[in-house]
């Protein structure tokens, strides 16, 4: 009895390794950081708020087997060419943030749709392609909105243009809409600041996801992330099933771009979106998700690990070395090394399973 | 008609459009008044420069380890050669040389690691190398700031520790290859010693791939299945590939440094494998073939659109666009690999 104890004790560990091994990091820094704990669970509320939606875009595509979806931020791109078209508008408030989700929902399923083609050409190579995909289409956005955007699309609101005349400056207050949908319904509980709006939003997101894995196409997606070639002959349209699972992702990471913009109240026209790929795919995998399998609770707890650490290791690095910046770069380094471990073992255990199943099958071979 | 359809297939679109790119910078350039030869000449330079890193990307897709995105593993063993020569107190072209030789530890064992990491994961090399590189990079930040170095001309001023992002490399190893056998042709400086130094790695690499060892690599990436079933060991020869990869990187970044006279550290080589996949993708290599000749082409094409680029387009329309253009074009070349399909058994 002991020892089966012993075992499930160590099976739960194996599996969980990754958020335990954060735990540990958190539980180490938190002292040592020296914030109080009332300002932690403020950071956490708010960061869960501000990054969970775009976290949660990344679960369909997972769910189709196409990996992680480093091409998010081609939605997060669509989002904020539809923040730019609000602010040069002037329109204020909730109607400012309902446009911009409208304007994006366009962009998203063109760019999520080009990308869904792309990665079917590049099956197999799925992550490295949307990764290198991200960095193409930057060029693309900065060729719009640094070249375009006041030459070919107009702009009428001067203070959106750079000085030369046409391009968009690098940073664009969003004081029209920022934390309109946060403070929509103020709630503050013990000194803390409740953004209960924008988390009934990620509910919403949370039942939308739930329900569609339960839809015949929810259903297609998973038989895909299964297996391919089964998927294939059970007369799925497996092509576009999986176009429509990075469109799906596209249009979510759009609106989750909105709403964490709002939330941070400015927008850095050429450099917000470039970290939200790599940020929103270390903290699912802080939560225990993997390269084929990824849960909603996945998300909350990959986002409040991750931001935790995230919060905690400059003041930390700076009492134990007496540097902030070294625990800084430790975040950094944590961030990239956290999704090398995923995806080094997701490989691992695949390579694995072939070799497996391929010595299986000599061995049956044999015995007959 | 054919015949033209033909060779469109064979160069594919991307590579055709590149080089009609650069073919109308080059025809344009003496309208807007550009001087064609100072071009030429910096590409020249650039091409010595980047010329290695980009050979570094030849050995491992020779054995079907992919794209070697890892690259700035590589060009970390040289920056702790270039470093670390320097805070032994060599001085003069004799450094460079001196770099190298504690690079080349470093390289090995970094790649052999490295290596044996990608024996694992076949199949998913180059997501993980990406990250793999990115990683190391970001834990490099960690140890610049830590490790005990001295050398007053590298370390900050006001800590006394910790090393500076950019350090000149004057009085150490500047120019050490350009200067020798320099060529001065009206105010510009041929850097022959450079060039004859990429010429002879490219011709050792060119050797490398005719021995056992080599053909035995170009098997791997051609045919894994054949290859096990004639009797090569595959994961020795493929931690050999990585192994002379990241060591080629790691000279590389030393010829780089040499010629453009700083040392770039902390978030400096996070970015620097892209250009070298890209040259090399231009230059006519996939993801599974590549040859001396596609270094050559590819580093010079590359090269060539980076430096005419700023100037052509600064005359046209009075903006640099330069670095859009390197963006789209660079990116645009490995999606282009990375989307055509292999042939052969690999999978």
């Amino acid at each position: 009895m002991k020892k089966l104890q012993m075992k499930t004790i160590l099976k739960f560990a194996e599996n969980n390794a990754v958020p335990l091994l954060f735990l540990v990091i958190v539980a180490f820094g938190i002292p040592l950081s020296g914030f109080s704990m009332n300002y932690l669970v403020q950071e956490i509320i708010v960061r869960l708020s501000r990054n969970s939606f775009l976290v949660l875009a990344l679960l369909i595509p997972i769910m189709a087997g196409m990996g992680l979806n480093f091409g998010m931020v081609l939605g997060a791109m669509g989002g904020q060419i539809g923040l730019i078209f609000i602010t040069n508008w002037n329109i204020v408030g909730l109607p400012g943030i309902g446009l911009a989700m409208i304007i994006s929902i366009p962009l998203s399923i063109i760019l999520g749709w080009m990308t869904g083609k792309i990665l079917n050409k590049a099956k197999g190579r799925e992550m490295v392609t949307s990764f290198i995909l991200a960095f193409f289409m930057n060029g693309v956005y900065q060729l719009v909105v640094l070249y375009g955007m006041g030459t070919v699309i107009p702009i009428s609101n001067s203070s959106l243009i750079l000085s030369r005349g046409y391009g968009i400056r690098n940073t664009v207050n969003l004081i029209n809409i920022r934390q309109t949908l946060d403070r929509l319904i103020p709630l503050k509980i013990a000194g803390i600041q409740v953004p209960v709006a924008t988390f009934i939003v990620i509910v919403i997101v949370c039942v939308f996801i739930v329900w569609f894995r339960k839809t015949k196409l929810g259903q297609d997606m998973r038989a895909i992330g299964q297996d391919m070639g089964v998927a294939e002959a059970a007369g799925i349209n497996v092509e576009k099933t999986r176009i429509i699972a990075i469109v799906l992702s596209t249009i979510l990471a759009g609106f989750g771009m909105i709403l964490y913009l709002q939330n941070i109240g400015t927008l850095n026209t050429y450099n917000s979106h470039e970290q939200v790929g790599m940020f929103s795919i270390a903290a699912l995998l802080v939560g225990g998700a993997s390269v084929n399998k990824g849960k909603i609770s996945n998300v909350f707890l990959g986002v409040i690990l991750f931001h935790l650490m995230f919060v905690i290791s400059p003041m930390a690095g700076k009492n134990l070395i007496g540097q902030a910046q070294l625990g800084e770069f430790f975040r950094v380094f944590v961030s990239y090394g956290i999704i090398s471990i995923a995806l080094v073992l997701y490989a691992y255990r695949k390579l694995r399973a072939k070799e497996l199943s391929g010595s299986a099958l000599a061995n049956a071979q044999e015995e007959k | 008609m054919n015949v033209v359809r033909k060779i469109i297939e064979k160069t594919g679109w991307p590579r055709l459009i590149i080089g009609l790119f650069l073919l109308s910078l080059f025809i344009l350039a003496p309208f807007v008044g550009v001087k064609i030869s100072t071009s030429l000449k910096d590409t020249v330079v650039r091409f010595g420069m980047n010329g290695i890193l980009v050979l570094a990307m030849v050995p491992m897709i020779h054995s079907g380890c992919g794209l070697n995105f890892g690259l700035p593993l590589g060009i970390i063993a040289g920056l702790l050669g270039g470093t670390m020569a320097m805070e032994l107190g060599a001085t003069g072209p004799i450094s460079f040389f001196i770099a190298i030789l504690i690079a080349t530890p470093f390289a090995v064992l970094f790649g052999w690691g490295y290596g044996a990491l990608l024996n694992r994961v076949k199949g998913g090399e180059m997501m993980i190398a990406t990250y793999v590189g990115f990683s190391s990079v970001a834990f490099m930040c960690m140890m610049w700031l830590l490790l005990p170095y001295k050398n007053p001309t590298m370390v900050w001023g006001y800590g006394g520790t910790g090393l500076r992002t950019t350090i000149s490399v004057e009085g150490y190893y500047l120019k050490a290859l350009s200067n020798f056998l320099k060529i001065e042709i009206g105010g510009f400086t041929f850097p022959t010693g450079m060039i004859l130094f990429v010429a002879f790695l490219c011709f050792l690499m060119w050797l490398f791939l005719r021995t056992k060892t080599g053909t035995a690599m170009t098997a791997i990436g051609s045919n894994p299945v054949y290859a096990k079933a004639s009797g090569i060991k595959i994961d020795r020869i493929r931690t050999i590939s990585v192994i002379l990869s990241t060591w080629l990187g790691a000279v590389g970044i030393l010829i780089y440094q040499q010629s453009f006279g700083f040392m770039q550290l902390y978030m400096g080589p996070f970015y620097m494998a892209f250009p070298a996949v890209a040259a090399i993708l231009i230059g006519g290599a996939s993801i599974n073939k590549a040859s001396i000749l596609n270094v050559v082409i590819g580093a010079f094409l590359f090269q060539g659109i980076l430096t005419m680029t700023p100037s052509v387009m600064n005359s046209i329309i009075q903006t640099d666009m330069s670095e859009v253009i390197r963006i789209i074009v660079s990116n645009g070349m490995i999606i282009y690999a990375l989307t055509r399909v292999v042939k052969g058994a690999r999978k």
